[in-house]
């Protein structure tokens, strides 16, 4: 049967052409022509060409966020794909404790990001807080405000505690399209447990497991709320991550163009890395994975 | 120009942009071609290959601010050779 072709359908999408353009496009452009003006206010500009994107490569401050950043993403994602896919391994297929857990789980993801920040503030707190108070009663030195580690476990606790349903929810999606035959086969062969994860189940779960840790790496990368209310970027510097460095920088200090030179810098990454997990993906679905 | 402070350097960098993007528009609908496989081993239309060459150019751009530090423009060279090279072989 031949395709028919409508060119007109184009015309349909116009809309969202149009509201995307003002919702990223022209911010965006925005942005790269703050990224070489100066100004002192009063919407004065004065051209400075290259002088804040030389400024930031040169800086310690930008290169120790991403540092950080990466290093941030790095290890919630090291915990919560391995735990979110032991989670869905282990949760029960059908029935009333499947729905159950499925419910439980979903909760942490319906609360506001802030309101996580601030569950785990309090949460952490010595003197009020549950966590905080056992830990020192237990006479584990815990101060989140003080101490560089305490504060680094508080963030990545809190991620874990946030988002690892996210990945166990899309692994157990994955889990549940595989058909019974799969298993019966293998029961056949007698593959052992860990040969049915390793040649049935990972494969089978690659497409979602990938799509998890897209969303996570990019969600982990922009954060910026949780860590902000629990620690501020704090103690001193510690936690004080890319959109955490950008947002004192912009509106703290108000410096407009370094800041524009920053967030460009900071896109860049973003969509190198989102590329690359997306052509990842896509090739593994070309090769019917 | 007045509004919102643009400059000419920026507007005329996304004219550049624009009309590249309206180029390969009209060359897919006028030569559509199929994808193919390259030495990154993933399949890529004219239009990815683009993609590649543009990110790929804003890294080269900076990473020659950062390590040259001087001679911008000559950047702007090592882009071309570098579109030269993924347009031929990606």
């Amino acid at each position: 049967m031949e395709k028919t072709v409508n060119q007109k359908a184009w015309f349909l999408i116009l809309p969202v052409l149009i509201l995307v353009a003002f919702s990223a496009v022209i911010p965006l452009m925005t942005v790269v022509n703050y990224s070489v003006q100066d100004t002192f206010g009063q919407n004065k500009f004065f051209w400075v060409g290259l002088e804040w994107f030389a400024e930031m490569l040169a800086s310690d401050r930008m290169w120790d966020a991403l540092g950080r950043q990466l290093m941030f993403s790095a290890i919630i994602l090291a915990i919560q794909v391995p735990l979110g896919v032991f989670v869905a391994l282990n949760m029960p297929k059908s029935g009333f404790w499947s729905s159950f857990c499925l419910v439980m789980m979903s909760l942490p993801l319906l609360i506001p990001w802030n309101v996580v920040g601030t569950i785990w503030q309090i949460f952490g707190r010595v003197d009020i807080g549950l966590l905080g108070y056992t830990l020192d009663a237990l006479g584990i030195s815990y101060n989140y405000t003080q101490n560089t580690f305490a504060a680094w476990a508080t963030i990545i606790v809190m991620d874990v505690w946030h988002w690892t349903s996210l990945v166990a929810l899309l692994a157990f999606a994955g889990l549940k399209s595989i058909p019974d035959a799969y298993y019966q086969a293998a029961k056949i062969d007698q593959a052992s447990r860990w040969a049915i994860f390793r040649y049935i189940e990972l494969p089978k779960m690659m497409g979602v497991l990938m799509i998890a840790i897209l969303l996570r790496f990019m969600d982990s990368f922009m954060i910026y709320t949780e860590p902000f209310v629990v620690t501020g970027g704090g103690p001193g510097n510690a936690t004080t991550l890319l959109s955490i460095d950008l947002v004192k920088m912009a509106l703290g200090q108000f410096d407009l163009g370094p800041a524009a030179a920053f967030s460009i810098m900071y896109y860049l990454v973003i969509l190198l890395i989102s590329w690359v997990f997306y052509t990842v993906m896509t090739n593994l679905d070309n090769k019917g994975g | 120009m007045d509004w919102m402070a643009w400059t000419w350097p920026t507007a005329i960098f996304f004219i550049v942009i624009a009309s590249i993007l309206v180029t390969f528009t009209i060359l897919a609908i006028k030569f559509p071609e199929a994808p193919r496989v390259g030495i990154l081993r993933i399949e890529t239309t004219r239009g990815d290959r683009l993609f590649i060459t543009l990110l790929g150019s804003a890294f080269i751009n900076l990473a020659w601010l950062g390590v040259v530090g001087a001679n911008q423009p000559f950047a702007l060279v090592v882009c071309l050779v570098y579109a030269a090279a993924v347009f031929r072989w990606v």
